[in-house]
């Protein structure tokens, strides 16, 4: 993905921006525009807590191109305390310390680097709440 | 609308064809499949392919194949719905044969994997789910799979090792089939001591990745007998959608959309699933098998895999799955499988099976799974004879 992608879902990326429908009052992350639960327009920007908690997991072995570096890492859908599943990478984990259940808050970190211009993008995974 | 019967059937062995191109894969099963229907000419063609783009360096496939089988000229064009491109291939000319725009139309599926190396084909396969919120984050397409996999464990208390009988059956159906990529029975011990992949994946819940081609015939029933006495109705055809990420589902453990198409399928056929004498699942990883399974109607919620424990999935057994091995024995030429299970549930019907036929076979149902279950079509064929 090239450079203008990664500009436009910064604040997606960053800041894990979202919608809330102002009809039903769903909270949204991604963004999406349509509320899937009435089907009505949903512009209204809405910004995630970043806390939630683990609802599965999987420490990935074989990495698609541009992720080899991080093998192995662990990635999950994580359960925002609002309500909407998630899908990113852990980290401050070690392969095999993930459970589901566990507490997680959203971190901005390197996610990989981007093709030959070595541009890197960075965006939100989840770390361990420290207790 | 037109009742649809299938009048020919024609696939290539499913391995690692290093002497086949694309378009030589996809000519040898359409020209099989035109032999077997007694035809020399056709109005249309749909190609199923998800990824000749970026693995086979070629695009336009409907009009290559059309030509390089012969049929210069004829309407023809390429159908995608990742790993469901070839049964939504066979929906199109379905639609179109139905609909009575045309009388003969082929629909082959096909897929050139082997000629490029590991890292760009686990690529390529991500493509398939939700490239900025999935795949973005390092996501493979069996990464997916597992988190599903590990949630589905935790919430009915299953074992990695309670999935094996997918895979024993499948490998075990494969013997038999001579278009099969690993005709070789495998061990429980075999299964739980594979390589991982994305845990809880290990390489023996997944099907293997291949080159491979299918096709089949179509024309309306009233003209089957013209062509061929062992013509094969198609009872239904059903597509539905889910949200690509499993992320945007409500409950990701319950493949909706699996569930829509097969009830769609069911009712226009007239039937239910206890009707059903095999089905040919969509088992790209056992988690997939054991989803399907459920959402179909054959087994409760979390118990797809008491199925297979129990040998219910096997040939002699209540609901026999990939009779002919499966995604996993025969292989999973990913645009191609939609159209191999279908020409294995056409073997069953006609009593064409060998070794694996299912005594008195009358409905046979194919599925073909795109991505995570975003795109599901469903075929129930039924014998005429
Ligand atoms: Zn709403």
């Amino acid at each position: 993905m090239g450079i203008p992608n990664h500009w436009r879902t910064q604040h997606q990326r960053y800041r894990l921006v979202g919608e809330i429908c102002q009809h039903c009052g769903a909270k949204l992350f991604p963004p999406r525009d349509v509320c899937p639960e009435c089907s009505q327009p949903a512009y209204e920007p809405f910004t995630f807590s970043g806390r939630g908690q683990v609802y599965s997991h999987s420490t990935v072995l074989h990495a698609p191109r541009g992720y080899e570096e991080f093998v192995p890492y662990t990635v999950a859908l994580v359960k925002l305390e609002e309500g909407p599943l998630v899908t990113a990478q852990l980290t401050d984990v070690d392969a095999g310390e993930a459970y589901i259940g566990m507490p997680v808050e959203m971190v901005t970190r390197k996610q990989r680097e981007d093709g030959e211009e070595g541009a890197i993008i960075y965006g939100y995974k989840f770390r361990p709440v420290l207790q | 609308m037109r009742d649809v019967s299938i009048i020919g059937i024609g696939q290539t062995k499913v391995g690692e064809n290093w002497e086949k191109s694309l378009r030589q894969l996809a000519g040898e099963a359409v020209l099989a499949a035109m032999r077997d229907a007694s035809i020399e000419m056709a109005d249309m063609l749909y190609v199923g392919n998800m990824l000749s783009g970026e693995i086979a360096a070629q695009e336009h496939l409907g009009a290559l194949v059309a030509d390089f089988v012969g049929l210069r000229g004829i309407e023809a064009v390429k159908v995608e719905a990742a790993c469901a491109s070839g049964a939504a291939a066979l929906r199109q000319a379905y639609i179109a044969v139905a609909g009575g725009m045309a009388d003969v139309v082929i629909a082959c599926g096909v897929e050139k994997m082997t000629d490029e190396v590991g890292e760009v084909v686990t690529s390529a396969l991500a493509l398939a789910g939700d490239g900025e919120y999935e795949t973005f984050h390092g996501l493979s397409f069996v990464a997916i799979n597992a988190l599903l996999m590990q949630r589905y464990m935790y919430e009915f208390g299953w074992k990695h090792r309670d999935f094996a009988a997918f895979a024993v059956n499948a490998h075990q159906n494969a013997v038999h089939n001579p278009y099969a990529m690993f005709p070789k029975p495998i061990t429980v011990e075999q299964f739980e001591q594979a390589r991982l992949i994305a845990d809880p994946i290990n390489l023996m819940d997944s099907s293997p990745v291949a080159d491979g081609a299918a096709a089949v015939v179509l024309c309306p029933t009233e003209q089957a007998r013209a062509f061929t006495d062992n013509a094969v109705r198609i009872a239904a055809s059903a597509v539905a959608t889910d949200a690509v990420a499993i992320h945007d589902r409500p409950d990701p453990l319950f493949l909706q959309a699996v569930y829509t198409s097969a009830q769609k399928a069911y009712r226009q056929a007239g039937i239910t699933p206890q009707d059903i004498d095999l089905f040919e699942a969509h088992d790209a990883f056992t988690i997939m098998a054991a989803l399907s399974l459920e959402a179909c109607g054959f087994a409760p919620r979390g118990q797809g895999v008491r199925l297979a424990q129990e040998g219910d999935i096997a040939l002699d057994g209540r609901i026999p799955i990939s009779t002919m091995g499966g995604l996993k024995g025969r292989g999973h030429p990913v645009g191609a499988t939609g159209i191999y299970q279908v020409v294995e549930v056409v073997q069953q019907l006609r009593g064409q099976a060998g070794g694996n036929q299912i005594k008195d076979a009358h409905w046979g149902m194919a599925q073909n799974i795109g991505g995570s279950g975003a795109t599901v079509i469903t075929h129930i064929m039924e014998a005429l004879s």
